[in-house]
């Protein structure tokens, strides 16, 4: 062990050697039976991959208790999977904590009201266990200010708080963490939605230089008080990373940008003049300040953008490793002149303004695209479809690196699937939302069983997948035959029968997170993955054909899945025993008690 | 092989409307924003007959044809995308106050600007038209009388308040966000 000494430190014993060295004589010579608790205390404290603290953490008592005394890192999945106190009773000494609320299908209105996920529980039981606790990431959790205010009292050297798609708080709690947290390092509010107190919280930062390295609020709909945040990034000379929000015009960005030249991150806010600022904007020289963020890699923003004023940003986009253009409403002729340049991206968010003929210019710019997402500008049904099959395809054949991709689309042909699935091997995620339900193949009008079962055959690392489009029961055959590895899988308006998730459930033994919507699968289906349930983090069946009778054979068979069911308006009372939403989890505390009206618990 | 024929799902396909209307003329089927009953009892296969029999039609009829009605959460585009999207209006920051509004049980929320009513029935009747309740008659004394739903509001201090207790004005710089309660729980 001596190559791994720390000077200063006690060096561990020899083990077998019944002497201490002189460095340790402080401490008397250990049972033979600590010393190994004590080498393996040092030695796990290089192990961070929590798959692997998990197994280590079976091998014997021994090794469970020195895992959990080394353990710094908590990543809770399910955040009902387990109570609070249980997670602080069994790891101690933890400084970093991870925590996922509610299943994704809540971002689409698809979850009651008030369903749950509550942080409270959580920073009352770890404020009074972790009083060195310097990380909380939070996803799709609901939080008061209160609770930001306890965080920010219970952990004097808090430093990185990140809250991603949560919600319940307000521009109050945010002045708490600001005011309280003088070594906060991260604030990270991606995704997040904070209500509008009135309260200016950027001011709330204490006065002098700030450890601040990342300050993320692009979603927050809140004005701001711009002169406090001029104020707090030219005293914050770590800052790395700032997303701002879209009430910050471009004439404001040049302002903040030329105090952070430093920046690698850099979230644009509106990227065009505000009404107020007017013509005073236009004098300034956008891009000189582009230029003078030699270190920028990571772009995005454009939330209200002219686009007159893109070029400003082509003295980076030699160096950009990734963009983020999905609320710009550019056309092809707007996107070129960028993408040509960026040689160098690996990551692209775009929306379908582009065309197919955008598309086609990644593809022959960007050789190194490893993720690819392309939202809709008309998130509807009916629209029109400007990106289509042939984008697709254009992409895998200039892409063949890629390993995510996220694509809306009206119109999709098997034959585009099954050729990104043979160009592009290393796909990891494959998410492919064909926005008109139950939409067949466009040229040959069959289902896309064909495509998907292609994904599944030829991408053999893929661990998340989501389908759409007309798909029967041989689609979901080759998902459960081919998909080994898949973890996560998302299932909208497909398939025929109970056929299609029994193969599914039978298949794929890697299933973590299944949620499915609006197909028809019934009880049969559902009975058949029992020996499957207890292995995932969750199942979500919204408007299936599933009855109470068969989820109570599942509580019945598995008593420590909670199986709640999930109610829609004006279906409470009825008695027909059809199931509007079943959620369901492995717990290892039982069912909740802090559910709302909608929510039954078997 | 045609999907739809080996099935022969057109005979045994469950609609709405008279024996021997046109397939084609889907506002029998219209989906209200409200997910619900019609949701729940329709079946799939409903549902996905009348769609795949129309892919044949769609390209002919798209122009003529009504959109179809929108579908919760459907396609899975998280608010804030739908809502980004909308230019920002060149207006001074009084125009338009729009507030969350939810109601009990159902799972979605709707959004509206309180600046374009005049007073308090006419944003009443857009509620319960459209969450499709009825909310009753309002008296100072006894509130809402005659209906399940009370619609309630959360102010600046985070207090519920019933609706129609203060003059128009007051009610909507302060009004934070609108719930509609069934009235068992108050």
């Amino acid at each position: 062990m001596s190559e791994d000494d720390e000077p200063g430190r006690p060096q561990p014993p020899d083990p077998g050697s019944k002497k201490t060295r002189n460095c340790a004589a402080v401490h008397p010579s250990p049972h033979p039976d600590r010393v190994l608790e004590i080498v393996l205390e040092h030695v796990l404290q290089f192990l961070t991959a929590r798959r692997d603290r998990n197994a280590a953490s079976l091998v014997c008592k021994s090794w469970y208790r020195t895992e959990a005394l080394t353990r710094s890192h908590v990543f809770i999945g399910n955040c009902y999977s387990v109570s609070p106190s249980r997670v602080t009773a069994r790891f101690p000494r933890v400084r970093s904590v991870a925590i996922k609320g509610r299943p994704r299908f809540a971002d689409f209105n698809l979850m009651p009201l008030n369903w749950g996920a509550h942080f409270g529980p959580w920073v009352a039981t770890m404020g009074k266990a972790y009083p060195w606790l310097e990380r909380v990431y939070l996803k799709r959790m609901s939080l008061t200010d209160r609770d930001l205010c306890l965080l920010g009292d219970s952990f004097v050297g808090f430093k990185e708080l990140e809250l991603v798609c949560c919600d319940g708080f307000g521009t109050g709690g945010l002045a708490a963490i600001a005011s309280k947290c003088s070594q906060l390092r991260v604030l990270d509010l991606s995704d997040t939605e904070v209500m509008n107190d009135g309260v200016d919280w950027i001011s709330c930062f204490p006065e002098g230089e700030t450890c601040l390295e990342s300050l993320i609020f692009d979603y927050v709909e809140c004005p701001i008080n711009f002169e406090a945040l001029e104020s707090l990034v030219a005293r914050s000379p770590a800052l790395k990373k700032l997303r701002l929000n879209r009430e910050v015009s471009l004439g404001q960005l040049y302002r903040l940008m030329v105090r952070a030249p430093q920046l690698t991150h850099l979230g644009t806010g509106a990227f065009g003049p505000s009404e107020a600022q007017g013509a005073s904007d236009q004098e300034y020289d956008y891009a000189s300040a582009f230029s003078a963020c030699k270190s920028l890699v990571c772009l995005s923003g454009f939330r209200e953008i002219v686009p007159e004023y893109l070029p400003a940003i082509y003295p980076v986009c030699a160096n950009l490793v990734s963009l983020n253009l999905s609320h710009a409403n550019i056309n092809v002729e707007q996107l070129k002149p960028i993408i040509c340049q960026c040689r160098k991206l690996q990551v692209l968010w775009v929306l379908d303004s582009v065309c197919d003929e955008g598309l086609k210019a990644v593809a022959a710019a960007c050789p190194d695209l490893r993720e690819l997402r392309v939202f809709p500008f008309d998130p509807q049904e009916d629209a029109e479809g400007p990106v289509s099959e042939v984008g697709l395809q254009a992409i895998s054949e200039g892409c063949p690196k890629l390993e995510s991709i996220l694509y809306f689309c009206q119109r999709m042909t098997n034959a585009a699937v099954i050729a990104m699935s043979k160009n592009c091997p290393d796909l990891v995620v494959f998410r492919l939302c064909i926005m008109g339900r139950h939409q067949p193949d466009y040229v040959t009008r069959e289902p896309m069983d064909e495509g998907f079962g292609a994904i599944v055959m030829n991408c053999k690392k893929l661990t998340r997948l989501a389908t759409s489009g007309l798909m029967t029961d041989r689609a979901f055959a080759y998902i459960g035959k081919y998909g080994k590895l898949v973890r996560t899988l998302s299932v909208a308006f497909a398939g025929d029968s109970d056929t299609g998730l029994k193969y599914v459930l039978e298949g794929c033994h890697n299933l973590q997170k299944l949620e499915i919507r609006d197909s028809p699968f019934g009880d049969a289906a559902l009975l058949s993955g029992l020996h499957h349930y207890y292995n995932m983090r969750f199942l979500w069946m919204s408007s299936c054909h599933l009855s109470r009778q068969g989820c109570r054979e599942v509580a019945r068979a598995l008593p420590r899945l909670v199986v709640e069911l999930l109610s829609y308006e004006g279906n409470e009372k009825m008695d027909d025993g059809a199931v509007d939403v079943l959620y369901m989890y492995r717990s290892l505390d039982g069912p909740r008690n802090d559910t709302s009206e909608s929510v039954t618990i078997l | 092989m045609a999907f739809e024929g080996d099935l022969n799902l057109e005979a045994t396909e469950l609609r709405l409307g008279l024996p021997g209307t046109a397939d084609h003329d889907k506002s029998g089927v219209t989906k209200s924003n409200k997910r619900g009953l019609q949701q729940a009892q329709s079946s799939d296969h409903e549902e996905s007959n009348i769609v795949s029999n129309d892919e044949n039609k769609r390209d002919h009829q798209e122009s003529t044809r009504p959109a179809k009605a929108q579908v919760v959460g459907w396609p899975p585009i998280r608010s804030y995308r739908k809502n980004c999207l909308q230019p920002k209006k060149a207006e001074p920051e009084s125009a338009g106050v729009y507030i969350k509004v939810s109601m009990d049980g159902v799972p979605y929320l709707r959004k509206i600007d309180l600046k374009i009513y005049k007073g308090y029935p006419e944003l009443l009747k857009d509620l319960e038209d459209m969450f499709k309740f009825k909310a009753g008659e309002y008296s100072e004394r006894e509130g809402y009388n005659g209906s399940e739903f009370v619609p309630t509001y959360e102010d600046k201090d985070g207090d519920w308040m019933l609706v129609g207790d203060v003059p128009w004005n007051m009610f909507i710089t302060s009004c934070k966000r609108l719930r509609i309660m069934k009235g068992s729980e108050l």
